[in-house]
């Protein structure tokens, strides 16, 4: 034995096993999230000691129920496990089963060992066998099916230990196919097949040819002999048709012999829950009810700490003033870098608070009983029941939830659902709602219950899934793409949440917010800076001409050095950008200012904040929150605030429809692989936030 | 000739056969085979979609799906 191993390990399952508790259990902190080259399917993986020398790496395969991927996530698992060059290519497969649905899971478990790579059956929940009425004759089990099995409850960390020693003797597994299939369909048709399509086993020449899309590694010599097999198709779909009545019978036979159920012993969960939830009536009224507790939390929950975060920054400012020597750099970290960090960690209760709830819903099995009640709703805006989920991840960010829509599988659908998630409120936008409606809205409460300022936040919400809903409608009606669908979903078990899997899940989704979104705001907040810092010879003999104007004025030192301030701003290189684009937003009621936040958001919108306090904070002395800083400031010809209330909905309006994110952009060129659809997307919903803005401001001035 | 879309809430029967050309391969890879007793378990509005539970597993199809699914003539009330 060599003194140091690693080995390649796949976890491989259907969704809603408990795939991803195992997974957190056998790797802990030590997980990465990372991507497939060429294509942007989540790459999880992490490393744990199974002995005193060996290692193992270990990928969690995304959820599939059969080796025939129907999605792009699923056709990860079927490539990794063809193609023996691949990096990843495992020298164990385990397949993680669940108790109760062990003989779909077996399924997707035999496909596994036909492929002849050592195999290792994990059956899940184990403890829950009991309260079911569930016993499993392990034994005969292991015997019928020539493969290792280990019972695990992977959420109370049972079974781990024993887990890993039976990894370790992986390389005496036998590799022996369960059944020959080819034998049973059409032996004639499988010869031909073998006898032309030479270094693949059988059943491997079978998965490539009934394949849709081809893959990647094979030579081009064997792909034409795949593409003439592939000709006859009804042959092939017969045949595959065959096979899982096969497979299904094979294991029924052995479940007969090996698994038993006491059905009086069930308690059933499921259907007493599901009789509600799934509920004509009920069910419509509890979706809502939740997403109202969901919307309404994220605002007032994430108030407290997004106050604190703001007031900090605002109190570290000014402490790194007074610390560090005067100059350039001190400037730059105070004006520029600290205020450009707060404006990312700012972000973070309220990202977290939604990835919470998604998370929670998802785990729980509620979210596919979502799926169920919306399917028909969703169809007649040419979407499908599973695009809810992108929705409502969207009001998270939209980027992971275009990335949700994978599981969508008509491509109208799709392209929909991706074109249209984007309108649905992200927290990106939630700091600039928040603090605009912090300005124009009064801290009041309705009936004593709910505050005035949730309720409008709470509109603008229902003004982005209003706005998405009609404009899938639009599209669907002009859309002419074409694309064959189905639906077929699974209602798994209701489960209470696993605190570590929720834990792992948003602080993954939030980190990788922070840290991919952060770059951009804290570099744009640099760059503003600067832009805001320097200018042409005006800005440089600033203090003269203010001073040299004013003299007939008998201003106060103070009142002096703010109009100097000012003076600066105006005549900066970003203060002249502003000046520039003033026309064309003077109608929507913004100022230059408000139009250097507008030209800084427009590759992320989060930066709007960032960047006002970023101008603002330029230059001035008084130290305060942006939030006060916004409000003390004057239209200088009307004498009102420039923030009052018509400019102020017109901002919001703004933002609710301009498609301000380059994150998303890139996201939906990748995921449709092409530049019509993102240029779309901007074009379409910046003519239509230009618009409704002007209307807004028009109508409450 | 009777049909999953057919089928009361709460009410069981046995898959006859299925509309081999017009059905996804994932529906029987679901468990959604010939000879296996099938269950409407909830219905959504309109009847569409439908949750059912055939052969252990637990999901929702569409309805046009489910008149692809067709039922054998007697119903069996116990298997």
């Amino acid at each position: 034995m060599k003194s140091k191993k690693t080995v390649n390990i796949s976890l491989v399952g259907n969704p809603n096993t408990g795939k991803t508790s195992l997974f957190n259990q056998l790797t802990g902190l030590t997980q990465k999230v990372g991507n497939y080259p060429g294509i942007t399917v989540d790459k999880k993986q992490g490393t744990c000691k199974l002995g005193a020398k060996e290692t193992a790496i270990i990928t969690d395969l995304p959820g599939t129920y059969s080796i025939n991927p129907t999605s792009l996530d699923e056709s990860i698992v079927l490539e990794t496990l063809l193609d023996s060059d691949h990096e990843n290519y495992p020298d164990i497969v385990v397949v993680v089963a669940e108790v109760e649905n062990i003989k779909r899971n077996l399924l997707l478990f035999t496909q596994v060992k036909d492929l002849k790579i050592p195999t290792l059956l994990v059956v899940n929940m184990a403890d829950q066998m009991d309260r079911k009425g569930i016993s499993i004759n392990i034994e005969a089990l292991k015997t019928i099916l020539n493969t290792e099995i280990v019972l695990v409850s992977a959420r109370k960390r049972e079974g781990i230990e024993t887990l890993k020693e039976a990894l370790l003797r992986y390389e005496t597994f036998d590799t022996t196919p369960l059944q020959s299939i080819s034998d049973k369909i059409d032996k004639a048709y499988f010869e031909k097949i073998k006898s032309r399509l030479k270094g693949f086993s059988t059943y491997k020449s079978w998965l490539l040819i009934t394949q849709k899309n081809p893959v990647s590694f094979i030579s081009e010599a064997s792909r034409t002999i795949i593409e003439s097999f592939k000709k006859e198709q009804q042959q092939v779909k017969k045949y595959q048709h065959k096979e899982t009545i096969y497979r299904y019978q094979y294991i029924n036979e052995i479940l007969k012999k090996t698994y038993f159920i006491d059905r009086s012993k069930a308690k059933d969960l499921r259907s007493n829950l599901d009789r509600i939830l799934t509920h004509k009536v009920f069910g419509y009224v509890i979706f809502t009810a939740i997403l109202f507790v969901m919307f309404q939390s994220v605002f007032n929950w994430a108030s407290v700490p997004m106050d604190s975060i703001d007031l900090s920054f605002s109190n570290l400012s000014e402490w790194a003033k007074k610390m560090l020597p005067q100059g350039v750099i001190s400037n730059l970290i105070t004006e520029g870098i600290i205020p450009g960090i707060g404006g990312i960690v700012i972000f973070i209760p309220q990202i977290a608070i939604l990835f919470l709830f998604v998370s929670i819903l998802e785990e729980t099995g509620y979210m596919s009983r979502v799926v169920f009640l919306m399917d028909k709703i969703m169809r007649r805006y040419g979407m499908s029941g599973k695009s809810v989920i992108p929705l409502i991840s969207g009001t998270a960010c939209a980027i992971p939830a275009i990335m949700a829509t994978r599981n969508i599988v008509g491509w109208k659908d799709r392209l929909i659902t991706i074109l249209v998630t984007p309108f649905t409120t992200c927290s990106a936008r939630l700091p600039v709602y928040a603090i605009i409606i912090a300005l124009i809205i009064p801290d009041n409460r309705i009936l004593g219950l709910f505050s005035l300022q949730g309720l409008v936040l709470m509109a603008l919400y229902i003004l982005g899934f209003a706005s998405a809903l009609i404009s899938a409608f639009l599209l669907n009606k002009f859309l002419k793409v074409d694309g064959k669908t189905f639906f077929i979903v699974e209602m798994p078990n209701y489960k209470l949440p696993s605190l570590k899997n929720i834990a792992f899940d948003v602080f993954e989704k939030t980190k990788a917010f922070v840290l991919g979104a952060g770059k951009i705001i804290l570099a744009i907040s640099i760059v503003l800076w600067f832009l805001a810092s320097n200018g042409g010879e005006d800005f440089k003999n600033a203090s003269q001409i203010v001073v040299d104007k004013s003299t007939s004025q008998n201003l106060t030192p103070q009142e002096l050095e703010g109009e100097i301030a000012a003076f600066k701003l105006e005549k900066s290189y970003i203060g002249r950008m502003g000046k520039i684009i003033e026309p064309v937003i003077a109608p929507l009621g913004y100022d230059w200012k408000i139009g250097v936040a507008l030209i800084s958001s427009f590759a992320a919108r989060e930066v709007f904040v960032g960047a006002l306090s970023t101008i603002y904070s330029v230059g001035s002395d008084d130290e305060g929150t942006i939030k006060q800083r916004m409000a003390a400031e004057i239209n200088p010809i009307t004498k009102e605030k420039r923030f009052n209330f018509p400019a102020g909905m017109s901002l919001l309006v703004f933002y609710a429809f301009a498609m301000q994110c380059m994150g998303t952009l890139a996201i939906v060129k990748r995921e449709t692989k092409s530049w019509k659809w993102p240029i779309l997307q901007l074009v379409g919903m910046g003519a239509l936030a230009y618009l409704t803005a002007f209307i807004t401001f028009v109508i409450l001035k | 000739m009777r049909t999953v879309a057919d089928l009361q809430k709460g009410e069981k029967a046995t898959i006859e056969e299925l509309a081999f050309d017009e059905i996804p391969l994932a529906l029987m890879e679901m468990g959604c085979i010939p000879g296996k007793q099938v269950v409407l378990i909830q219905s959504a509005p309109m009847k569409d979609p439908l949750y059912i539970s055939v052969n252990g597993s637990h999901f929702a199809i569409r309805r046009e799906t489910a008149q692809r699914i067709i039922l054998a003539k007697l119903l069996c009330d116990e298997i």
